[in-house]
């Protein structure tokens, strides 16, 4: 079977948007000199639900996170809901990590008043308010990010790549935090990752672009290797060898 | 040289606390460059009769604002845009300005400032830290990261012009003591110094604030006393600063490995002395 026809059948790509989602993108196109980096991008998110955004490198993910923070000129419609409008936004890394700042003064530079509970949620002792931004390790540094996210109970999470820099072993306790603060607190999340285990187990539908959407449904609606024989092409056998093609 | 004090202490301050954000933005050379592109303003002033310092600052105004208007525009570094545009305003101030004014142009006059002076300066400065504590925390956000500044509903570009029109109100202000030549020194060096001595944000913007201060009053009170131009003698004393801060933060550690060493050798010798019991 052909690429362009497998695309077809997976793709899924709703016609339309739903009126109560917390946002609702319809025909997004985003061009950079004369190069179009995402097109004809429609989707919703539902209230409480996490979405998972996968597809190859330089396929637009972190540009449609930047459009959707209106960062780069784009035609086409993006709606928030009033929950939308307060977003909470993690980062893969951060520009100024020498920049002489504590993650105390870090964090109110958002707050001003209490902010340890966030630090709790996310296994942070307060000891580390006191120290550099930029002499934490990659876990503790994503840590303070979704800190700093949720510290003004948004309505809305965006992560673009959590993990990147992190070890694998402490990749797995940032997304059972992240499913947690979304169960408990009923925020919605959108969540960009390479890691198809975590896109399987913790978001409800999957979004999969590569400068145009792949493929758009439910997360139980599909599979790990299928997901892969979208996004890349050929045949993945999940259950021999992860992600190798056959 | 009370009024040259007045204006040493204002203007230093306001300077060293915004220099603490043009060192952390990596825009050192920004504000020297920026500080050059007064000179035509301050000539057009004398020839044509109008209040030089006027004309210094409308042209540092307008180099701001088309610096981010370009930057916005074609996303070019601000060093390289700043980096043509002083090279231009210096050559065509050093052809129209007449050859008399010229040296007190390029480095100051502290025997020139008079009351008015001083209390402008002081209004300024007071003005200038103010309206920068309260975009400091926004300034800083946009630095660490520009998503998560936009992400915060701040309107990064807008604070950008802001802060940059601070920066040219200062120089402006700084120009008749220290000159167009050396003024953007006064902004960066107190600051690259507190950098070295900082670990939080609070202590190194109050320390760049603090050497300002110094290294602007203790600079004007050696320039009287040696009867030398401002503006070299107030950079002097600020790398004298920097210097002093370097040498520290490459010896302390030393000498606290030291002490660590001796304590404990001390502790043994008092338990020897002690009497069996």
């Amino acid at each position: 079977m052909a690429i362009a026809d497998r695309q077809q059948e997976h793709s899924g790509v709703p016609q339309r948007v739903e009126p109560k989602d917390v946002l609702a993108v319809s025909d997004l196109c985003v061009r950079s000199q004369d190069k179009t980096i995402l097109q004809n991008v429609s989707f919703g998110v539902k209230k409480g639900s996490t979405l998972a955004i996968v597809g190859p490198n330089g396929g637009g993910k972190t540009t449609l996170f930047r459009a959707l923070l209106n960062l780069v000129p784009y035609s086409g419609t993006i709606k928030w809901s009033e929950e939308g409008r307060r977003i909470g936004y993690v980062p893969q890394t951060l520009i100024t990590t020498d920049l002489p700042i504590s993650v105390e003064e870090f964090l109110r530079l958002k707050c001003k008043t209490d902010f340890e509970s966030c630090l709790n949620l996310v296994d942070l002792e307060k000891g580390i308010l006191k120290q550099s931004l930029g002499s934490l390790s990659g876990g503790e540094l994503q840590r303070v990010l979704i800190a700093w996210a949720i510290v003004e109970n948004p309505g809305v999470l965006l992560f673009d790549e959590p993990t990147s820099g992190v070890d694998i072993g402490a990749e797995e306790p940032i997304y059972s935090k992240v499913s947690h603060l979304a169960r408990d607190s009923g925020v919605t999340i959108l969540l960009i990752s390479h890691n198809m285990h975590v896109v399987m187990h913790y978001s409800d539908y999957v979004l999969a672009l590569n400068r145009q959407p792949l493929f758009y449904g439910k997360t139980s609606s599909t599979s790990h290797s299928k997901l892969l024989s979208i996004i890349y092409g050929g045949e993945f056998d999940q259950s021999e060898h992860e992600g190798q093609r056959e | 040289m009370i009024f040259a004090l007045i204006v040493g202490a204002s203007v230093g301050s306001a300077a060293g606390y915004l220099g603490s954000i043009m060192v952390s933005k990596h825009m050192a050379l920004v504000g020297d460059a920026l500080s050059h592109v007064a000179l035509p303003g301050l000539a057009l002033g004398i020839l044509f009769n109008f209040n030089p310092f006027v004309g210094a600052f409308a042209l540092l105004a307008a180099t701001a604002v088309a610096t981010w208007q370009i930057q916005k525009s074609t996303s070019l570094p601000m060093e390289s845009i700043i980096g043509v545009l002083f090279v231009l305003a210096l050559a065509i101030g050093i052809l129209i300005t007449p050859q008399v004014e010229l040296y007190e142009a390029l480095f100051g006059n502290i025997s020139a400032v008079t009351l008015y002076d001083s209390i402008i300066a002081a209004v300024v400065s007071v003005a200038v830290i103010f309206v920068t504590r309260a975009i400091y925390d926004k300034i800083v956000l946009s630095m660490i990261s520009k998503e998560l500044a936009v992400s915060s509903r701040i309107k990064v570009d807008q604070i950008q012009l802001v802060y940059l029109l601070l920066v040219a109100t200062i120089v402006a202000v700084g120009i008749k003591e220290v000159g167009t030549l050396l003024v953007g020194a006064v902004v960066i060096v107190p600051a690259v110094a507190a950098r070295i001595a900082s670990k939080t944000l609070r202590t190194y913007s109050l320390l760049s604030l603090v050497f300002g201060i110094v290294s602007a009053t203790f600079g004007v009170v050696v320039s009287n006393y040696l009867g030398v131009p401002a503006g070299p003698m107030v950079v002097i004393i600020g790398a004298v600063i920097f210097a002093a801060g370097l040498g520290l933060s490459l010896f302390y550690p030393r000498i606290q490995k030291r002490v660590e060493i001796i304590q404990p050798t001390l502790k043994e010798s008092e338990k020897e002395l002690e009497p069996t019991k």
